[in-house]
């Protein structure tokens, strides 16, 4: 039986349809994946992403030990800020991607739904030093809120000046009467906070967000809007465009891959990796012809075949089929073109950067 | 619900054919347009192209999903909707009006009596 998130009622309300994600029934659309799309890089959007898992870390080593089991420098991390990480394998496959918060008594991760069970059993074969574990996924609720006009809409919410909160900080605070963390975080490219709470709190939350938002015509979003939006600024989605046989060296996250800090699962062949070379690298591209690539699609240099399509899909904000995919070595310079074997071949450029550049995010 | 109307027949890959003499009008039909949601591209088959009943004659991509076309009855495409491939919303918006696709000269109009009534369209879409 697929689960509830504590907004569902809500979601029903607002007429989203249904899917079942990550054995969650989760919206895929409201009004359609466009229009959230623009709303959200336009103005403001409330995404329910209760599906995500919590692991909290308490103890005296906490630090110690999530630095272990992760591959960025938590030991960097000053009080309230968070982290994108990855957690690997010992052969440097990806567990995860995740977040990585440092709060005052316990370092709080938040995995992918998808994910969640599996990290959670890795996590707790892999404890060591003086830890103590918790999933706390089916206890928190998690809101979005996301775009240009995020700050103003939860401004309303809070007594603190929000504009002190930067980038990849977080504090615990009291929203109108609910204890919540606060972090200004998220997956659009747009500026925008994420709202953990109690179960409990859920539907009060989410009509004072809507509420507080109203005037500027604020939205719920689902998960279709969710991934034009994140694929748009080329974040990576995990099961598509990392896995366990993706390291993150070729998936072009080495900026959150410290291999110089104390010893971590996965570093040795990662070392090993990083001396070698990969072999192939996950890059952008975008349509130059008619067609949208699609995840597992074939791509071509000529007569051969040089990689595979992971994500792929039409940016609603570039108004053009866009795609990210694995590619040999060789193949990887930026403007290079190359083809995707679509129903007919789609002639694509492999571009740098996020595809879409003209975002909120501070 | 899907807008399932009458006066047209469909087929099990929701196209609607309209048949007005010795031509047919062909769409998708609002559940389908409903189910793959904002539709972004439309592939057309080209005036003057002969096809068969069940053929494969155009692509439609929405941002999620891509579809194949079919042709629902056998003869020559005679026109096709230039507007929608400007702007494939119109399928979203009137799948049944200005997001009509194409029409087709119809070779022989005994085949339309494969095709689907609007009651046993509904059926079909019931069941998913």
């Amino acid at each position: 039986m697929a689960k509830k998130t504590p907004f569902y009622d809500k979601i029903i309300q607002n007429k989203g349809r249904i899917v079942e994600f990550a054995d969650f029934l989760m919206p895929m659309q409201f009004e359609g994946i466009i229009p959230e799309h623009n709303a959200v890089r336009n103005s403001v959007g409330v995404f329910d992403v209760s599906h995500m898992g919590e692991v909290e870390i308490r103890g005296s080593d906490r630090v110690k030990f999530v630095n272990y089991v992760t591959t960025n420098d938590a030991s960097k991390l000053a009080p309230n800020q968070v982290q994108y990480s990855t957690m690997l394998y010992p052969d440097a496959g990806i567990v995860d991607d995740l977040l990585v918060y440092n709060l005052k008594d316990r370092m709080f991760l938040v995995v992918n739904a998808s994910n969640t069970e599996k990290d959670f059993a890795w996590i707790m074969e892999n404890k060591k030093y003086d830890v103590e574990i918790t999933n706390r996924s089916d206890e928190i609720g998690q809101l979005a809120v996301q775009g240009p006009k995020a700050e103003s809409v939860m401004q309303k919410l809070f007594d603190l000046d929000l504009s002190t909160i930067e980038f990849y900080h977080a504090v615990e605070i009291d929203m109108k009467g609910i204890p919540v963390i606060l972090s200004r975080t998220g997956y659009t490219g747009e500026d925008g906070f994420e709202i953990y709470l109690e179960s409990k709190y859920a539907a009060d939350a989410w009509d004072m967000v809507f509420s507080a938002g109203k005037e500027f015509d604020i939205k719920p979003i689902g998960l279709g809007a969710r991934d034009t939006l994140r694929f748009e600024m080329r974040y990576c989605l995990y099961g598509n465009d990392i896995d366990k046989t993706t390291n993150p060296l070729e998936a072009g996250l080495g900026w959150i891959v410290k291999l110089d800090k104390e010893e971590f699962i996965g570093r040795d062949p990662l070392s090993e990796i990083k001396k070698r070379g990969v072999q192939r690298k996950l890059v952008g591209f975008e349509s130059l012809t008619k067609g949208i690539p699609r995840h597992l699609q074939e791509i071509y240099a000529g007569d051969e075949k040089v990689g595979f399509v992971t994500s792929g899909t039409f940016a609603p904000s570039l108004k053009k089929g866009i795609g990210m995919g694995y590619v040999n070595l060789a193949h990887t310079a930026i403007g290079n073109k190359l083809k995707v074997m679509g129903k007919e071949p789609i002639e694509v450029q492999i571009i740098k950067g996020p595809f879409y550049k003209h975002g909120s995010r501070k | 619900m899907a807008n399932v109307i009458d006066g047209v027949k469909y087929t099990k890959e929701h196209e609607w054919i309209k048949i007005e003499g010795d031509t047919a009008v062909e769409g998708l039909t609002d559940y389908a347009q409903s189910e793959l949601s904002d539709i972004v591209m439309v592939e057309l088959p080209t005036v003057g192209k002969k096809v068969k009943a069940g053929d494969a004659v155009g692509t439609i991509e929405a941002v999620k999903a891509v579809s194949d076309l079919y042709a629902g009855l056998s003869g020559e495409i005679v026109e096709v909707n230039d507007k929608v491939v400007g702007e494939p919303a119109l399928i979203n918006k009137d799948a049944y009006g200005e997001g009509w696709l194409y029409k087709i000269k119809i070779d022989d109009a005994k085949e339309a009596d494969n095709l689907l009534s609007p009651e046993q369209y509904k059926e079909l879409i019931e069941k998913h």
